[in-house]
């Protein structure tokens, strides 16, 4: 994604309309270059260390111990959460809502903005979402707010995020977790 | 210490093929001739794809190839295969199958596809990656069962990829590649292939085929980007209490994010489309041609002969770009393709120019290469060579020696 929103409606936040697509394997998109993982690791790492009420919003993929590569990844993302000093907000549940959704406890995908904009949030990393719901909500996230978004994705990607890590398993977490501590270090945080 | 024995796992699907990798199946695997009809290649493509469902109906030119997908099913290689109601049942049965993670693939023609249409836009928005087999013969009213393409207009918006193909043999391609690009978790839409009905369905060619012992993976439905089949989920939640029904502004904006979505999903499959296809467009004839026909399905195929007219008998430079997508819309290749050229010819086998408004709206404000929307026929009208040549000829003012 070319830069941050609010991107408004006209044209519409959609990525692919400025020939932005998912980062080849191997590699990640970082705004609209395609850049190696590691690069990408340190920026989101930095985003997420630097920008107010960072935020972790982890998915049904991680939330629910279906298999357990699930079950690993939900201790990494407890961890990042603790070294990026961020919180977590779960998106456990795609059912539209509105207006019953309470946007401090849950993030619902259908109306992300509720979340991101009560509380304030600037940065985020969206884990575990269904790639589906993660582009519905991401789509709206930069049209309306300025929150620098993060996807770490275990399949190809979500080019409308600023920052998207694709194919991330459990050992990609831990690779992110040592680069964070690294970053929060050189920050003297 | 012994040494080791290499052993290597070997994977069969339920009917007992081997399970190899798309790109072994389509490009490096042995291949034998055959001289079979498009709807026979139907049969051929999905004998080799593990397919999972199949629902027919029947309609003038598919019902054969429906026909065959049912032999399929009795000889065991589609799991499930029933005939359903009408269009509108079937589109609405595959989709069920396809929401419960089955690998599916359905046929219609003319009629039937507008009789179905709601469902098109239903699967592309429930993000399923159906495969159907459009056989084109033209819409009513008046009646027609004859060879016409307009029916494919209207598919162009429903969210679904459709790729337009000139033969069988590009048929039984597209169709194994169509299951493999449409299932990438990011790309994740219907795909249509589409060919011209009568000219490709019915009539024999020569089809060069892979082993039939040898399948694709089966479909993976935990990659899919949405949940497995839930009443309290999309799609049947949103089927059932939609958020597009709440008055609000949200609801709208979630709307319009998952349209964008879809549409933006069908970005996504090109470059794996380019890959399996080996390019969203072909190029024929003198690279400096400066008569450029833009082209697909039978038409291409027609405009093709045309050119080796103009090159070998005319003394005309002359070239075809055939286009294989028209979802996604190859864009780039197209204005990269009218490099050099001074003449644009668009033949058509539909009265609307669909194909003509897709290159216009891709080339507007990029070139002032005069674009002609013709020859266009429709009704089961044929478009020989030789008329092709005749209106090439009388639009850049050169004699016109040969009759149409």
């Amino acid at each position: 994604m070319a830069k941050l929103g609010p991107a408004g409606y006209s044209p519409y936040p959609v990525s692919v309309v400025e020939g932005v697509l998912t980062p080849p394997p191997g590699k990640a998109l970082m705004f609209n270059e395609i850049v190696d993982e590691e690069v990408a690791m340190r920026e989101a790492a930095k985003a997420m260390l630097t920008r107010e009420n960072p935020t972790i919003f982890p998915g049904p993929q991680v939330l629910y111990a279906w298999n357990e590569e699930a079950k690993r990844k939900a201790k990494f993302v407890r961890k990042m959460a603790e070294v990026l000093g961020a919180k977590i907000i779960p998106m456990y549940d795609y059912r539209p809502k509105y207006p019953k959704i309470d946007p401090e406890k849950e993030i619902n995908p259908n109306h992300p903005n509720l979340t991101i904009w009560h509380n304030k949030i600037k940065a985020c990393i969206f884990i575990g979402v269904h790639c589906h719901y993660a582009n519905v909500a991401l789509k709206i996230i930069r049209a309306e707010t300025d929150c620098f978004t993060i996807a770490m994705c275990s399949m190809a990607g979500h080019e409308d995020a600023m920052i998207t890590l694709r194919d991330q398993h459990s050992e990609d977490l831990e690779k992110f977790i040592r680069i964070a501590e690294e970053v929060k270090r050189e920050l003297g945080k | 210490m012994p040494e080791q024995v290499k052993t290597e796992k070997v994977k069969y699907n339920r009917m007992g093929q081997r399970i190899v990798s798309p790109d072994y199946l389509l490009f490096e695997a042995p291949r034998t001739k055959h001289f079979i009809t498009g709807s026979e290649a139907v049969k051929e493509a999905a004998k080799r794809a593990s397919v999972d469902a199949s629902i027919s109906y029947p309609i003038t030119p598919q019902s054969e190839a429906a026909h065959m997908l049912g032999e399929l099913w009795r000889e065991g290689y589609i799991g499930v295969y029933f005939r359903g109601e009408s269009e509108f049942g079937v589109m609405s049965e595959v989709a069920g199958c396809a929401m419960a993670g089955a690998r599916t693939i359905t046929t219609t023609s003319g009629p039937g596809t507008l009789r179905a249409m709601e469902l098109f836009p239903m699967w592309a928005g429930s993000r399923l990656p159906i495969q159907l087999v459009l056989m084109a013969r033209g819409i009513n009213s008046p009646l027609s069962i004859q060879p016409d393409n307009l029916e494919i207009y209207f598919l162009l918006d429903t969210g679904c990829m459709v790729w337009h193909a000139e033969t069988a043999q590009e048929l039984f391609d597209m169709i194994i590649a169509g299951f493999v690009v449409a299932e990438q978790p990011d790309v994740h839409v219907p795909i249509i292939t589409a060919i011209d009905g009568f000219f490709i369905s019915h009539t024999r060619e020569a089809v060069y085929l892979p082993p039939q012992d040898i399948a694709l993976p089966p479909y993976d439905p935990y990659k899919a980007p949405m949940p497995p089949i839930d009443m309290e989920m999309p799609p049947g939640r949103f089927m059932r209490d939609p958020f597009v029904m709440k008055s609000n502004y949200i609801s709208y904006a979630t709307h319009a994010s998952w349209q964008f979505e879809v549409r933006a999903a069908i970005e996504r499959s090109r470059p794996y489309a380019k890959h399996y296809l080996r390019g969203l467009v072909e190029h024929f004839g003198d690279p400096e041609g400066e008569i450029l026909f833009i082209a697909s399905g039978t038409a291409a195929a027609q405009a093709k002969e045309a050119t080796q007219i103009l090159i070998h008998e005319e003394g005309i430079k002359a070239r075809v770009l055939r286009i294989k997508t028209i979802r996604p819309f190859p864009t780039e290749e197209v204005r990269e393709a009218v490099k050099g050229a001074k003449y644009i010819f668009i033949p058509e086998f539909n009265v609307i120019g669909w194909l003509e408004r897709e290159v216009k709206r891709a080339l507007y404000g990029y070139t002032d290469i005069p674009i002609f929307g013709t020859p266009r026929v429709g009704g089961g009208m044929t478009m020989p060579p030789e008329f092709i040549v005749q209106e090439v000829l009388r639009i850049i003012g050169k004699e016109v020696k040969h009759v149409g």
